[in-house]
């Protein structure tokens, strides 16, 4: 009798199994997509618009699903592997190459054409992003970051720097312009002595003028890309070029420049900094200006406290007159797994639109990539009594550079990191870097 | 040759037995163990990048590890961790269990012991790694209020394997506490009390008693901790991610990257078949020099 239970239960345990394997294939003349996003922040905004995709849709549901960054990219890859994956995704630049180069996602150009999609809507330079190097359409965007400082107002109140003051900061690699002087200025040590006064104790300092975010690796994003780009440096001089620029005198002088605010104290070491992340150190007090993206106003702004007043800056002005920030942008692809890809297009085409962007910018987390969905967000950040003109200005001013893509994006980056390390801790000076340029462009042969 | 024909049967009869209630394991182990390294071999040979098929490229990975320094340094620095965890750690158990035998009967204080062991290792890693922060950990401001300069533990480069490997002693010290614990109550008290009667002294019991007697379960015990340490990854990954510069980058985290980070599948399968071949021949030496498998009690 036993037996038998246990062998029914076993043969009910399957089917349920087989049964839930399948789940999502159209039961009732409907079609389930299943749609993936990594920020939890987000999914409030992606869920509203999966509800409002529903009600224009008489046969398609959507489910969104998020994951945390690390287990979403091996869902992701796992999920191109077994066939049971996302039918539509978030991607990332750092990702699409890969998936893109091995036929994992689906082109887009004959959706676009037939459905003959403006795409003349979105901030300029986005579109390209997602194109391959033959120019084929991937993703649509989806949203955009650029960078400013991050800085704790109390302490530049007490430095005596207003916010104007802050704004209009210059910038060169001898010596540093007036970003270097106030990063001095703003440096305090242990016996409140600042930076630029006499008897400043380097290796006892309480705040620091400026945070090391680790070395900045092959991109910079947020660490030194936005004063290479003022030199009129970048990685690379195209999208999807296949030589790298790191042996420029450009990016030595930069790096020299960056790493001679360790050896004054105004910045930590590699080995200081090496622990908790910038933005706790900047809400603590152990930081007085750290340039970052934007996807961390809302983290920072929600810490301010009596100690801790956060405002934002925009990057300072370089030996070119302009303010400069790197500009990456996230898109939707399509898996090619996906059993329902016309589906599937009909629901990207809904997070590309105004509809949904409009409703992601409402709630004031991240930039929209469509021009007039930018500006709504620009007014929600405000609405919360955030100032992200510092940001948003890059794109209507122009100033920004493309995150760089490549093919082997992250040999590129296994190879650079180290390096930089290296030189960020001192251990090697900026000659290295030739070398370590030898060894990237090597990639491409 | 009667003992055979007697056996016969009776060995026939238990081997179908036997198989009955070794299948489940058997299936498991093939599933999860013989298959997977199988694949993992033929795909050492491969050049695979999860997305597409493998393609077959001889010894081709394998020539690229002999030349590839970032290799040559994790083996360093995974050895440097190995070192110093299994040899603080071992050392620090014997010592704690011979202090729990000797002193203590409480099961309190043997609970307490084992307390690290049952944090989950990412927990830890994360735990410690804030402590240790050098502007806002607790332990750093300690320092600076005792006056010594603030160490930068998971930053610098000489300490961070040292301040990893010591993390997972504090972690581990327990479990192989108990382990040789258990060893040394299986020492029967007889010879002891033969060595107290001919006047040993506590270190002529130490070394001339319990150790010899302890052996098997010494050789056990380094064999396993060894062969885990040289595995050693969730710290790291938590952590140091394996900078700064390559001082971290251990063999596994290495591997990791590898596959996971660059979809060099093929590459990484084949340090991972080195990596096989290094822990194999480690333990066959340790368990032939140790001669754990005949003990000095059998007289």
């Amino acid at each position: 009798m036993k037996r038998i239970t246990i062998a029914s239960t076993a043969a009910v345990g399957i089917v349920a199994l087989l049964a839930g394997c399948s789940a999502g294939a159209p039961s009732d003349g409907k079609v389930t997509l299943s749609y993936g996003l990594w920020d939890s922040n987000q999914l409030p905004a992606y869920e509203q618009c999966a509800a409002d995709f529903e009600k224009t849709q008489d046969d398609i549901k959507v489910k969104v699903e998020q994951v945390g960054w690390d287990d979403y990219w091996n869902k992701i890859t796992t999920g191109f592997v077994s066939g049971e994956n996302f039918d539509v995704f978030t991607s990332h630049v750092a990702f699409y190459p890969e998936f893109q180069a091995s036929g994992q996602v689906l082109p887009l150009d004959d959706y676009i054409a037939a459905d003959k999609l403006d795409t003349s809507i979105y901030q300029d330079g986005l579109l390209e992003l997602w194109q391959d190097p033959d120019g084929v359409q991937y993703g649509l965007p989806k949203d955009f970051d650029t960078i400013a400082l991050f800085y704790n107002s109390k302490f530049t109140d007490a430095a005596g720097y207003t916010a104007d003051d802050l704004a209009s900061l210059t910038w060169n690699p001898q010596d540093g312009g007036t970003y270097e002087d106030v990063i001095a200025h703003l440096t305090v040590d242990a016996n409140g002595v600042r930076g630029d006064e006499p008897g400043f104790d380097k290796n006892n300092v309480a705040t620091y003028g400026l945070w090391m975010e680790a070395s900045g690796g092959a991109d910079g994003q947020t660490q030194w890309s936005f004063l290479t780009a003022s030199l009129g440096w970048s990685q690379t001089d195209k999208p999807w070029a296949d030589s790298y620029n790191y042996d420029a005198p450009e990016f030595a002088d930069t790096i020299s420049w960056w790493h001679s605010l360790v050896e004054k104290g105004y910045m930590p070491s590699l080995e200081a900094q090496t622990g908790i992340s910038w933005a706790d150190q900047l809400i603590a007090g152990k930081a007085a200006l750290v340039p970052n993206g934007s996807w961390m106003t809302g983290y920072v702004f929600d810490s301010a406290s009596d100690g801790f007043a956060p405002a934002i800056a925009a990057t300072p002005v370089g030996p070119d007159g302009k303010s400069w920030s790197m500009f990456n942008g996230l898109a939707d692809n399509i898996a090619a797994t996906t059993k329902h890809p016309d589906e599937a297009w009909e629901w990207l085409k809904y997070l590309a639109s105004t509809d949904c962007q409009d409703v992601v910018a409402d709630a004031a987390v991240v930039f929209p990539a469509i021009k007039t969905s930018t500006e709504k967000a620009v007014a929600a950040f405000e609405a919360k009594g955030v100032d992200v003109a510092a940001f948003a200005d890059h794109v209507t001013d122009g100033t920004t550079v493309l995150y760089p893509i490549t093919d082997h994006k992250s040999d590129v980056n296994a190879t650079m990191t180290p390096v930089m390390e290296a030189i960020m801790s001192g251990k090697s000076g900026t000659d290295a870097l030739i070398a370590a340029n030898d060894q990237v462009n090597a990639l491409f042969k | 040759m009667v003992t055979t024909v007697a056996t016969k049967p009776i060995r026939r009869s238990d081997f179908r037995s036997a198989m009955i209630f070794l299948i489940p394991a058997l299936i498991g182990f093939l599933a999860f163990f013989a298959w997977p390294t199988v694949r993992g071999v033929y795909l050492s040979f491969t050049e695979f990048n999860l997305l597409q098929p493998p393609e077959w490229v001889g010894l081709d990975n394998y020539v690229a590890i002999a030349g590839d320094p970032v290799f040559w340094n994790s083996l360093v620095v995974t050895s440097e961790y190995v070192v110093i965890n299994i040899g603080v750690q071992t050392i620090a158990a014997l010592v704690l269990a011979v202090l729990l035998q000797r002193f203590t009967r409480s099961m309190m204080v043997r609970g307490v012991v084992l307390l690290p062991y049952l944090i989950a290792n990412v927990v830890v890693a994360l735990v410690w790694f804030w402590l240790a922060d050098y502007n806002l950990g607790l332990i750093n401001s300690g320092l600076d209020a005792l006056g010594f300069d603030r160490v930068g533990f998971f930053g610098n480069e000489a300490l961070a394997m040292p301040t990893i490997a010591l993390i997972n002693v504090w972690r581990h010290l327990g479990y192989t506490t108990l382990l040789i614990f258990a060893g040394l109550q299986a020492i029967p008290r007889d010879v002891y009390e033969a060595a107290e009667v001919d006047g040993a002294g506590e270190a002529r019991t130490f070394f001339g008693i319990t150790l010899p007697l302890l052996r098997p379960v010494l050789a056990f015990v380094l064999v396993i901790t060894l062969v885990g340490a040289f595995q050693i990854f969730d710290t790291i990954a938590v952590t140091t991610g394996g900078g700064p510069v390559d001082a971290t980058r251990a063999i596994t985290y290495y591997i990791y990257e590898r596959a996971f980070g660059r979809f060099d599948f093929g590459y990484a399968s084949a340090m991972s078949v080195i990596l096989m071949l290094i822990l194999g021949a480690v333990a066959l030496i340790q368990l032939r020099v140790l001669r754990a498998n005949d003990s000095d009690l059998e007289r």
